[in-house]
């Protein structure tokens, strides 16, 4: 059957909001579930609007693709780890392009097959179905370009995260020039793909140079800058949608297209402040320049306090506020859920609790928190750099467990340092700071850490799970 | 007003409202916003299905279903990785 156009741009537009609405209840924890449902409502209005609105003639492909799908899917969100996080978000951002391309590419091949059949121009075609053939073509384009980008880059910052490859940043000038010639040619074929939409083959060039720009945007990007590259991809895979939806003249993909593009890019402005660091800076793989900086010797020689087990347990026997700084060693030694066993037993005996969670504490934004949701932390426990630096005056102990540059004060006090200007958890200011810390070697940034010498900390080395349950036993015997 | 000023029209105030929007969501959802709005993306399920029935040619089909099946991914998976992280966010007590 066909749906009268009207209803169905309504019912696409139900489908709109409903995406809306679906973001809008996740700006509160609590609302949050009943809005990813509506989301998901939305979603299974679209597609049976769509199904029920076409003369569909391919009802095996359809199925055969929806079942196929959906089962795959289905089956990786049960079985993924919420460390994996990063990894299945780059993989599904680069699905989302790859479709988008795909799409673009046949209603190419259907507007060829159909300008053929009737004796007309591609160019007529499309003016006869009511659209703009520019509109049409140059949207076809922008798919096939950001769709093959977004997919290869996101094939590979997958392979990256999951360590398939080295996370480490590939750089080399003649990586440079080969990404310059893609870059160009890419350019090139599209001028022929606008000239010539009717020799197909200009689009799916231009797809195959998109997936290598993808490959050479990624391969210089490191692992700690993997969070920006993430949330970069997940808005190409929104705009590629969208321009989708102009190749279809369709107003749901760009709807649905231009939320997710909006909502990658804040989220990558995210990304970027909390490191301190401009988007071009990530993108050309470039650190800022090390200086001279003092060595690791310097700054540690005689001014390192180890503590023992009992020692800390003494410290948090007379503390009342007490704030844990979480980074993503904390999650890599599995030790969320004998940190909240502390936390539990330190509230229990009416210490007051809290976490303070640096943007860039995981591996994507917002990864740490969903790794202490699921040890149980209660999400109010939760908070932000900038919250609990206001308070940390008050803090009695501050406990770091898996952080290191996320709370190095040579972000604010040293301007030659490689991290200069990055915003920190000011642990120092708190009364003592207690380190558990395999021992001093350097994080992502390659430092040292002067915190570690400082007058009010204390250092724990250990592995992170074995050194808390280590000072719990400590607690429950004193 | 031609249809591309229209549709033009609504991508710029979709991507103003997105911002309005996603601005407010707090950093502790953000991963969850990722994969939720991961999911959303998938919408270009819509344009593969069309494809996919449209029965032009088998090109046109096979082009269609492999896209179907991509999307499919993005959007089943989306939303119930989502679902479980967001079930995972309790209150104290």
């Amino acid at each position: 059957m066909d749906l009268d156009p009207n209803l169905r741009n309504v019912l696409y537009l139900a489908a709109a909001v409903l995406f809306m609405f679906g973001i809008k209840g996740l700006t509160h924890p609590r609302t949050a579930v009943r809005g990813n449902m509506l989301g998901a409502l939305g979603m299974l209005t679209a597609i049976v609007v769509t199904l029920i609105d076409k003369q569909m003639l391919g009802w095996g492909w359809i199925i055969g693709g929806l079942a196929l799908g959906s089962g795959v899917g289905a089956y990786v969100a049960i079985k993924i780890q919420m460390t994996g996080m990063p990894q299945l978000v780059a993989l599904y951002n680069g699905f989302g392009g790859i479709a988008s391309a795909l799409v673009a590419g046949a209603v190419l091949h259907g507007w060829i097959h159909g300008a053929a059949d009737d004796g007309l121009s591609i160019f007529e075609l499309i003016e006869n179905g009511g659209q703009s053939p520019t509109q049409a073509v140059v949207a076809t384009m922008a798919s096939g370009l950001i769709g093959g980008i977004t997919f290869s880059g996101s094939v590979l910052a997958f392979a990256k995260l999951q360590q398939l490859i080295s996370g480490n940043p590939i750089t080399n000038p003649l990586l440079k020039i080969a990404n310059g010639l893609c870059t160009i040619g890419a350019i090139g074929v599209a001028i022929m793909l606008f000239m010539h939409p009717e020799q197909v083959g200009w689009y799916w060039a231009l797809v195959v140079l998109s997936l290598f720009v993808g490959v050479f945007l990624v391969l210089p990007i490191g692992g700690a800058d993997m969070p920006v590259v993430i949330t970069l991809l997940n808005s190409y895979s929104g705009i590629a949608a969208a321009a989708t939806g102009f190749v279809l003249n369709n107003t749901v993909l760009i709807i649905a297209g231009s939320l997710v593009g909006a909502s990658g890019l804040i989220l990558t402005k995210v990304m970027c402040v909390a490191m301190n660091r401009s988007l071009t800076n990530v993108l050309f793989g470039v650190m800022a320049e090390v200086g001279v900086g003092p060595s690791s010797d310097e700054i540690y020689a005689g001014k390192v306090k180890a503590a023992s087990p009992d020692e800390v347990a003494m410290l948090f026997d007379t503390a009342r506020k007490v704030l844990i700084v979480p980074g993503y060693g904390m999650a890599a030694a599995q030790a969320q859920h004998v940190v909240r066993d502390l936390a539990n037993l330190l509230e229990s005996r009416g210490v007051e609790v809290e976490y303070g969670i640096h943007p860039v504490a995981g591996r994507m934004p917002g990864h740490m928190n969903v790794l202490l949701a699921e040890a149980d932390v209660p999400y109010d426990q939760l908070k932000e750099m900038d919250e609990v630096n206001a308070t940390m005056e008050q803090v009695d102990v501050a406990l770091v467990i898996g952080a290191n540059d996320t709370v190095n004060p040579s972000a604010q006090e040293d301007p030659t340092s490689p991290i200069a200007g990055m915003p920190i958890i000011d642990v120092g200011k708190a009364r003592t700071v207690v380190v558990v810390k395999r021992s001093l070697s350097p994080g992502f940034a390659g430092i040292p850490n002067p915190l570690f010498a400082a007058n009010n900390t204390l250092m724990m080395f250990g592995d992170g799970k074995k050194a808390v349950l280590e000072l719990i036993a400590a607690l429950k015997a004193g | 007003m031609e249809l591309f000023v229209l549709l033009l029209t609504i991508f710029v105030l979709a991507v103003f409202v997105g911002f309005e929007v996603i601005t407010k969501v707090p950093p502790t959802l953000h991963t969850p916003l990722m994969s939720g709005s991961n999911a959303i993306s998938g919408i270009t399920v819509v344009g593969a299905l069309i494809a996919a029935g449209s029965g032009q040619t088998i090109l046109v089909s096979i082009l269609g279903f492999i896209a179907v099946v991509f999307a499919m991914v993005n959007v089943v998976g989306g939303f119930m990785v989502t679902h479980r992280m967001l079930a995972m966010f309790r209150r104290k007590g």
